[in-house]
């Protein structure tokens, strides 16, 4: 990770980034993390205080620190279950999710992995549905029914955020409560530019949907920890067999995401086949775009 | 009925589903949250293996650790027609023996490179790859002999083996770890003749064959 390629654009370094789940932070303890290829040092207190710093020599990773106490910290906050922080001026809020709100969900993080690729990179994938019959075969899809229906997508103006909706796709095992395949409704939101949030209808009640978000940390422009935020309803299964239905999806989804190439998301509308690039993720190019991200793409030429 | 202490993303877990399925052997698993969870070094865990690594088998009370282990109990026990691992062949278990210790040298090498890229495990990257290389470049040469003689699998034999399905998940799974397959093709083409065995399953992050070649 040389210097060189370190990030100036304003427009990342202004955001909120995920950093780690808290339910996994040891307390008060140093951690090592590193964003946008930063190297940066963290501490969760145990009422809740988080501070996050750029790293030095004076706490060293798992060394024992009161959170409270750290000066010069960067902003930082708990949102969704994972602490976040920015390298710039963030806005006072984190987009947000009502539904994690609501207390008969089931709350977790699936996990954190590490991939080599860009975070724009694998918010595009998590928003094709074009992929799940070819590598998510009999979980998320199956043959015959490889057809991706037309759905509406939306760039809402006062949220600031893509909006598809109307996607429908059959899927033989929907999540880790499913009993039989059924037609699945989705919804995909994109509030942050490499945050997705995504709303499939549940097998347990019908008039609600299970939320599972993607939340990337960026690590450079070409790797990311990717955070998997579980919020659904299911009240049979334990959570390691919740983590481990996520957990199977999201490592058949880790080879295609490293073998994309370029591996940073090209913004020029004619850099790749409409195939590819559907709906979603022209608009989502767009988007980015227009909000003038630079760090994790192939800007378009002016 | 077997039980397999199992976590899905791992290597060493997929070898014994990956013989049990082409041996048609029932099992059930037992998820352990391996990762984040670490429920491998829990407690409850290290009771039935106190070096606290998966895989881990109860076949009726027999508890076994080690999957390369677990492979030769396995094929010695269900495979009724004894190809898998030739229990009146002493020249080819010792080749396969051989075999399953270099397997075990690719899970210290090429898993861990995995292992650190991927789940942030505190491991030396550089040397994890050389050492996966290394390992790589000697069975890629083996196996290009062995191909020139007409042999397709790693052991001196015109059957596959626990060999093969040892040294198989860790070399499939090695891009996850930065480590190319691309400069090792006859390491590809046995990775290819692997995925067409009858009963061949896949796990996370490894695919299927592609449709075959017209012959
Ligand atoms: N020689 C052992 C190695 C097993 C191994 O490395 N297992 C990994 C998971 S795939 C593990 O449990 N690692 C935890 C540790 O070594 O502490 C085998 O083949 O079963
Ligand atoms: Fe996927």
């Amino acid at each position: 990770m040389a210097m060189t390629t370190r990030c100036s654009d304003s427009v990342v370094l202004n955001l909120w980034h995920p950093l780690g789940a808290l339910a996994e932070l040891p307390v008060d303890t140093v951690v090592d993390t590193v964003l946008l290829e930063e190297r940066l040092s963290l501490a969760v207190g145990p009422d809740g205080t988080v501070a996050v710093w750029r790293s030095c020599a004076e706490f060293a990773a798992g060394d024992k620190i009161d959170a409270a106490s750290v000066c010069n910290s960067l902003p930082a906050k708990v949102a969704y279950g994972y602490l976040w922080a920015s390298l710039g001026c963030p806005p006072d809020e984190l987009f947000p999710i009502p539904e994690y709100d609501e207390t008969d969900r089931r709350r977790l993080n699936a996990a954190t992995f590490g991939v080599n690729v860009s975070a724009p990179r694998a918010i595009e994938n998590f928003l094709d549905m074009g992929h799940f019959p070819y590598v998510h075969t009999d979980i998320l899809g199956v043959e015959p029914h490889t057809e991706v229906k037309e759905y509406d997508v939306d760039i809402s103006v006062e949220r600031d955020e893509i909006l598809a909706t109307r996607c429908r796709f059959f899927q033989p095992l929907a999540s880790s409560a499913s009993q039989t395949g059924a037609e699945v409704e989705y919804i995909y939101r994109v509030p942050h530019p490499y945050c997705s949030v995504l709303y499939k209808s549940s097998p347990v009640d019908g008039a609600r949907y299970d939320v599972i978000a993607v939340f990337m940390q960026p690590l450079s422009q070409e790797t990311v920890r990717a955070h998997m935020m579980l919020c659904i309803l299911d009240e049979d299964n334990e959570d390691k067999v919740i983590k481990r239905f996520q957990q199977t999806i999201f490592g058949q989804d880790k080879p295609i995401l490293e073998n994309q190439f370029p591996k940073r998301l090209p913004l020029d509308p004619r850099a790749e086949t409409p195939i590819r690039a559907d709906k979603s993720a022209i608009a989502y190019r767009r988007w980015l775009n227009r909000k003038g991200v630079k760090y994790g793409v192939i800007p378009a030429p002016n | 009925m077997i039980k397999l202490y199992d976590y899905e993303l791992s290597g060493n877990c997929y070898k014994l589903r990956l013989l049990m399925s082409i041996l048609g052997v029932e099992y059930s698993t037992v998820p352990v949250d391996f990762y984040p969870g670490r429920e491998h070094k829990a407690g409850w865990f290290l009771k039935l293996n106190p070096l606290g690594q998966l895989p881990v088998i109860d076949d009726d009370g027999l508890v076994l650790r080690d999957a390369q282990a677990i492979l030769v109990y396995l094929a010695a026990k269900y495979d009724t027609a004894g190809t898998w691992y030739p229990r009146d062949n002493p020249e080819l278990l010792g080749e396969i023996t051989q075999w399953l210790a270099f397997a075990d040298g690719i899970t210290g090498t090429a898993s861990a490179a995995r292992l650190h890229d991927a789940l942030f495990y505190d491991f030396d990257i550089n040397a994890a790859r050389a050492g996966a290389h290394r390992l790589f470049r000697i069975l890629d040469e083996h196996l290009w002999f062995g191909e020139r003689q007409g042999r397709e699998w790693i052991c001196s034999t015109s059957q596959p083996t626990i060999a093969d399905i040892a040294c198989f998940p860790y070399i499939m799974l090695s891009e996850e770890g930065g480590i190319s397959r691309q400069d090792y093709p006859a390491i590809r083409r046995w990775c290819d003749r692997v995925k067409r065995l009858k009963g061949f399953i896949v796990m996370s992050g490894v695919f299927p064959a592609g449709p075959a070649k017209a012959a």
